[in-house]
């Protein structure tokens, strides 16, 4: 007896609440690269759930390709990460403010 | 046209002399040329006028031309330079022009003859005078004295008012000028008046006849519709008597400011500031003379009004007997000669009055050289003493100085009327027309004759205070004290003999000779004395007024030396009995203090009133537009600044309070944008689902 889309919606709505909270609070911008993952990954569970549910392979298909482009995402991300330590000797973005008005 | 063509160059040598000397003298000439030039030009007019004169006894020989018309019955040539003021057409079509014209008639001649003869011996005589003096003074002096010439004989020789006016004016202002020569110096120590005072003194009163003469002109030029002189006489038949009187009274208040007549005399006594021969060529022979010149020359207007006449003859006779009685008590040397020569031009006014003119002419004529003379003579007293004119420090001067002596004894008596010399004549002629006038003939001939024993008196007072007595100056004058040089003897010299001969020309008929002058200025003014005449000729009689005006001058005289020489105790007791009298005198009868008084008062009063308004109220106008305009320019400032400006700037800030509350929620940190995101997305998808309904 396959597991209830529901239940599986409702992990993925946690997951992605664990993200957002993720992103809201920490200073590390490492972390916070790593809790916007938590909230892609809490989509693609969304798709597979669906792709389940309905019986159609579009949604694991997306999922992959989602899975790749975060793959460029994370790449780009540290690499931005990596550019800040370099010139600002700190990963912490409260302490990153110059576009303050 | 013979010389009479050239007389239009009588003035221009003069005025030639004028400009080289005053232009170049004092820079370029050595004072030897500007004498030359100056003597030279004025001698050059003298032999012109000699000989257009001498042309002039042939008139009816002469042919016009154009420019030159000839009028044979009066003896006139009237030369016509050019127009100077044309003034288009009259109402009955005449052309109406003032021209350049010059005259010469037998009264002209006369007066020319008078000016450059008389000018010329003063010119000469000013060579000696003036010669210690420094370059740029001298050279201004003779370009002043040859600036006069010019003016005064285009005064004499005009032929049209305006031109008479151009010399009279101009013979005005080189007087101003002369007199105030010195203008650096004191004058008059009591009065604090300095030789400038004394020049501005003499041009304004002058001035105020000015008016007379000037309003006089433009009446006949209203009613007779011309300003040639000649024009004028021949229209004085159609012009009413109002006119005529009023015309000429205005004319003669003009003489009366020019010849020094009561009430415009203030301003001669003063002009004895200038240097003697200024004294001597203006202030007595001449341009003093001017205004009975015009008198005499205006007569057939005179003649048409009794009452003008009456005025003109008692004018005269009070101002020869007050001025007169002013001369007894003065202490200055060329002041008892200035009221001396006020109250002989009384003389010659009271003459044109009763309408002796050609005896005015006379008069002026003797009175030209005795005056100068004796002018002359005191200048050269006066440069003997080291420049003393206190008579109370001469005296005993006769052994110092014989020539000037000499010929002063004769001015002196010439003055006095002792016969046969030339004062004896003209005074005579006068006081024999004077009392033939009805109706105050009488009182008219013993004004005159007590006046002549006045002269008589205060003249040989004079003479005796200067030149005999004891010695009253001290050794330091008397060290210096000299005979002047020749160029100043010989002029007096030849002015004594014309002052001994000068009248022969106007010997009465009833001695049995001609009266020369009489005749020759007979064309121009004998029809007038005709008309005047009011008694017939009373040969036996006037014998008698002649021996009795004989006797009153010698009288004159005696009395004069037995007050001054004789027992001078005498005269001191005269004076002291009559000291209020003698005070009066002496103060010149307080005249001057009461112009000061009634005249000049109430004018410094009216100009502090003008000067008042024109600080508070024209001043007052105007700085009250500028604080007009002042506070309009505030207000306007303020408008803009806080009103204008204000809502602009207001605009700004709120724009600017906008930008701030916005900028603040720009943080630049990432987390906040991402809350506020977050937020919205729930805002708005909570939104969407109220709105779905569930």
């Amino acid at each position: 007896m396959p597991v209830p889309a529901s239940h599986i919606l409702v992990f993925s709505l946690l997951l992605f609440s664990v993200g957002v909270l993720g992103v809201l609070t920490r200073r590390n911008a490492i972390v916070i690269l790593m809790s916007i993952e938590l909230m892609m990954n809490a989509a693609n569970i969304n798709f597979i759930a669906f792709s389940q549910r309905l019986q159609n392979m579009v949604g694991q298909v997306f999922s992959v390709f989602t899975i790749a482009v975060a793959a460029g995402e994370v790449a780009v991300g540290l690499a931005v990460v990596l550019a800040l330590f370099r010139n600002r000797d700190t990963v912490y973005v409260d302490e990153v403010h110059v576009m303050k008005g | 046209m013979t010389l009479i063509g050239l007389l239009w160059t009588v003035p221009l040598f003069p005025v030639a002399g004028f400009l080289l000397n005053g232009l170049l003298g004092a820079r370029f000439f050595p004072k030897k040329a500007v004498w030359v030039i100056a003597c030279g030009a004025v001698l050059l007019s003298f032999l012109v006028s000699l000989g257009a004169v001498v042309a002039l006894r042939d008139v009816g020989s002469l042919t016009p031309s154009p420019g030159a018309a000839v009028d044979a019955r009066a003896h006139r040539v009237t030369l016509t330079l050019g127009s100077w003021m044309p003034m288009g057409r009259s109402a009955d079509g005449s052309e109406l022009s003032v021209d350049w014209s010059f005259a010469l008639d037998p009264l002209s001649a006369v007066m020319l003859l008078v000016v450059t003869g008389v000018g010329f011996l003063i010119h000469v005589y000013s060579i000696g005078y003036m010669g210690h003096e420094p370059h740029p003074v001298f050279a201004r002096f003779f370009a002043y004295l040859n600036l006069f010439m010019a003016m005064m004989l285009t005064l004499v020789l005009g032929a049209s008012l305006p031109v008479v006016f151009v010399g009279w004016e101009g013979v005005g202002l080189c007087s101003y000028l002369l007199i105030g020569f010195y203008y650096d110096r004191m004058f008059d120590e009591k009065t604090r008046m300095s030789c400038a005072d004394a020049g501005r003194k003499a041009f304004i009163t002058n001035r105020i006849g000015d008016v007379g003469f000037i309003l006089g002109m433009l009446l006949l030029f209203v009613n007779a519709g011309t300003l040639d002189i000649q024009g004028i006489l021949a229209k004085t038949g159609t012009l009413g008597p109002g006119v005529c009187t009023a015309a000429a009274l205005l004319l003669f208040f003009g003489a009366c400011g020019k010849s020094a007549q009561i009430p415009l005399y203030v301003w001669l006594p003063d002009a004895m500031a200038g240097p003697t021969p200024v004294s001597a060529l203006i202030h007595a022979a001449t341009m003093v003379t001017a205004g009975v010149y015009v008198t005499c020359r205006m007569a057939p207007l005179y003649l048409k009004s009794p009452g003008a006449m009456l005025a003109v003859a008692v004018v005269g006779a009070l101002t020869a007997l007050f001025a007169a009685s002013i001369g007894l008590a003065q202490n200055d040397i060329k002041k008892v000669l200035a009221y001396s020569t006020v109250s002989q031009l009384g003389y010659m006014m009271l003459a044109a009055g009763v309408g002796a003119f050609s005896a005015a002419i006379f008069h002026l004529m003797t009175h030209a050289f005795f005056k100068a003379l004796l002018f002359l003579a005191a200048g050269s007293v006066i440069h003997a003493m080291s420049g003393e004119q206190d008579i109370r420090k001469m005296g005993g001067l006769d052994r110092h100085i014989p020539w000037t002596h000499a010929t002063f004894v004769i001015a002196t008596l010439a003055i006095a009327g002792i016969p046969p010399l030339a004062g004896f004549f003209s005074k005579d002629e006068i006081l024999w027309a004077a009392f033939n006038q009805r109706p105050l003939g009488l009182l008219l001939w013993l004004v005159g004759a007590g006046t002549a024993g006045l002269t008589a008196f205060y003249m040989w007072r004079l003479y005796v205070l200067v030149f005999r007595g004891e010695e009253r100056f001290d050794d330091e004058v008397r060290h210096h004290l000299h005979e002047s040089p020749r160029s100043m003897i010989v002029p007096l010299a030849v002015l004594a003999v014309l002052a001994i001969a000068g009248g022969w020309v106007g010997i009465p008929e009833v001695a049995g000779f001609r009266n020369l002058l009489a005749g020759y200025l007979a064309p121009v003014l004998g029809a007038g004395e005709e008309a005047a005449r009011a008694a017939p000729h009373a040969p036996l009689f006037e014998v008698v007024m002649m021996i009795v005006s004989t006797v009153i001058a010698a009288f004159g005289l005696v009395l004069g030396w037995v007050f001054y020489e004789r027992r001078p105790e005498a005269r001191v007791r005269l004076a002291e009995s009559a000291r209020g009298l003698y005070r009066l005198m002496v103060n010149k009868y307080y005249v001057d203090e009461l112009y000061g008084k009634i005249v000049l008062a109430p004018y410094y009063a009216l100009c502090r009133a003008a000067a008042w308004f024109d600080q508070w109220v024209v001043d007052g106008v105007v700085n009250a537009a500028g604080y007009v305009t002042l506070a309009t320019s505030y207000t306007s400032v303020g408008f803009d600044t806080y009103v204008v400006d204000g809502l602009v700037n207001l605009a700004g800030y709120i724009v600017r309070g906008f930008s701030w509350v916005f900028r603040k929620v720009q943080t630049g940190i990432v987390q906040t944008y991402a809350t506020a995101m977050i937020f919205g997305i729930f805002v708005l998808v909570s939104a969407y689902l109220l709105a779905r309904g569930h």
